[in-house]
């Protein structure tokens, strides 16, 4: 039989919070920013699938480091609150603020409670309000605790090099294409700015805008491949294709059609005389 | 298990649910904000306002939808600028006749619907796949339906996989069934069903398949009380959809005043419309 030895609270929390910023650490890092036309979230990830940053109503956007699965779990809790809430009110009653506040009990009441391990998670809920200035990035922590960033935000293994480097550029007026071109420039010298940065291309990052000047009420689009290249390269920003469709499977038929072998020919009947004439009705 | 108002933050439920469909989700944390989830005893449809006559018909690019304006409770016209096609989400459209109430309830909820699933799994349903997900829905309704708080949708849409536009009808079961060309549902739906069987053309252009469904909307108030024809005094026209390749836009109210001026002018010599020739 094992003998539980006494620790002391705050050793546990510590303990806790250590568990969970080491496993935070581990991941690459996410950046959240204000841009001219709204925010700009750009992640390194090399994985098409498993998305870090994603949609969670009109005007709310999500990005997490940590745990995939943990994280996604928290992403579809959210975009399960944000749905009925405005489903249930209004569409204009769903808040980043209200997510925030959410997640933050959520996350809080998982970090103290001494039966699950923590969530090794960091999560940005960022919102675009009525005008610029009430744009909002409000940022995570694995114990709930609740922050309101001023210019930009940045998560993951080497988040206070990164900051640095986009501190020293960071100017809220900046446009798209400049915004991200500086969050990758800072993703890239997570080494620190005295070492070699590294280089990222379209295929490393996931790049998606809430953007203020799309006519749909859905303000949150990815920009991904050629529109990506073409931002990173070029001095333009790409249009709004709207919403372009996956590719889809070309469509294949339940059943094949057939084609009957060819029937005896059309004067059979006289030849073969009474065996192929109709049947007389019953008397 | 789970506090039943959606006010409260994010409960157990909202980590554990186990499925990408919002109103199954609903269903489970908060079952009463749910249309379908309520009682009705006999007779509360004489209480609704009626939604009556959709019309919807393909063309090449796409398929077309639209909707008179009225809505009636009884001899009484409860609303004249009702609406009652809608963008189902961006490459689809739904149009509903019926108990007005519920209707616009299930366009909510399908809409959400369709987004909720979008955004937890990545990706969009199928077209099929989303004219299914509309047959569970009424399928649930029916309880309501056998008191008298009957709905019944027509679902249109851009299919990228057949790269054509698609039309779906619906019983009250559920039942689901593809329509080919054109068709109507609603109380006027057998007199516009009628007049687009004489103005279908299979290679008809957007501005004409607009032409024709207005048309069949017309024949339909015409012939039929509960379905509201064009109010010219008002400025209140049909709501005309369209689903294509570019995604689903309405027909600005301008345009479609034109058409329904040039239909009533064309009318004023032969009120029975146009004519199809005999043979």
């Amino acid at each position: 039989m094992s003998i539980q030895f006494y620790v002391a609270p705050e050793q546990q929390m510590k303990d806790r919070a250590d568990f969970a910023r080491k496993g935070i650490a581990r991941g690459r890092s996410v950046i959240v920013l204000h841009y001219a036309d709204g925010i700009l979230f750009v992640a390194e990830n090399r994985s098409q699938a498993l998305h870090k940053v994603s949609e969670i109503y009109d005007r709310i956007g999500f990005a997490a480091v940590g745990r995939y699965n943990e994280f996604e779990n928290l992403r579809m809790a959210g975009i399960r609150y944000a749905d009925l809430r405005g489903y249930t009110y209004d569409r204009t009653d769903v808040t980043g603020r209200g997510l925030a506040n959410a997640y933050a009990q959520l996350l809080g009441t998982i970090f103290s409670s001494g039966g699950e391990k923590p969530y090794e998670v960091e999560i940005i809920v960022a919102e675009l309000g009525a005008t610029p200035d009430l744009d909002q990035i409000y940022r995570l922590t694995y114990d709930g605790s609740v922050a309101d960033e001023e210019n930009f935000a940045v998560m993951g293994g080497s988040a206070e090099a990164i900051a640095q480097v986009l501190g020293t550029g960071f100017r809220k007026e900046l446009g798209l294409a400049e915004a991200t071109k500086l969050a990758v420039r800072a993703l890239s010298s997570d080494n620190g700015s005295d070492s070699q940065a590294r280089r990222l291309d379209v295929d490393a990052l996931e790049v998606a805008i809430l953007d203020r000047t799309r006519a749909l009420p859905r303000k949150f689009r990815r920009i991904e491949g050629a529109r990506l290249a073409a931002l990173l390269t070029e001095e333009i920003e790409p249009e709004d294709q709207g919403v372009v469709p996956p590719p889809t499977l070309p469509h294949e038929p339940a059943v094949t059609e057939t084609e009957l072998p060819p029937g005896p020919p059309a004067d059979s009947n006289e030849v073969d005389g009474q065996q192929q004439a109709p049947q007389d009705p019953a008397p | 298990m789970s506090d039943r108002s959606p006010s409260v933050g994010l409960t157990a439920d909202f980590l554990r649910a186990d499925t990408s469909s919002f109103a199954d989700f609903a269903a489970r944390v908060a079952p009463n904000v749910l249309p379908t989830q309520r009682n009705a005893s006999a007779g509360a449809g004489d209480l609704a306002p009626h939604g009556t006559t959709i019309v919807a018909a393909t063309f090449p690019g796409g398929v077309c939808v639209a909707g008179d304006r009225r809505a009636t409770m009884g001899n009484i016209i409860a609303q004249r600028d009702i609406e009652k096609v809608y963008p189902a989400d961006e490459f689809s459209i739904i149009g509903i006749a019926g108990a007005a109430g519920i209707a616009v309830e299930m366009v909510g909820l399908f809409q959400v619907e369709l987004e909720h699933y979008e955004k937890l799994e990545g990706a969009p349903l199928s077209l099929v796949g989303k004219a299914s997900r509309l047959a569970t829905m009424i399928r649930m309704n029916l309880p309501l339906a056998m008191q008298g708080l009957l709905v019944v949708p027509l679902f249109a849409g851009w299919d990228p996989a057949t790269q054509e536009g698609r039309i779906f009808s619906y019983d009250a079961t559920g039942g689901r069934y593809e329509e080919h060309a054109f068709f109507s549902v609603g109380s006027g739906s057998v007199f516009a069903r009628g007049s687009l069987k004489k103005l279908y053309r299979p290679d008809l252009e957007a501005t004409e398949a607009t032409m024709a469904v207005i048309q069949a909307l017309y024949d339909a108030a015409d012939d039929d009380s509960a379905t509201g024809g064009p109010d010219m005094t008002r400025k209140i026209f049909p709501v005309v959809l369209l689903a294509t390749a570019e995604g689903v836009h309405r027909v600005n109210d301008a345009q479609v005043g034109e058409l329904v001026g040039e239909v009533l002018s064309s009318r004023m010599d032969r009120p029975d419309g146009p004519e199809a020739p005999l043979r």
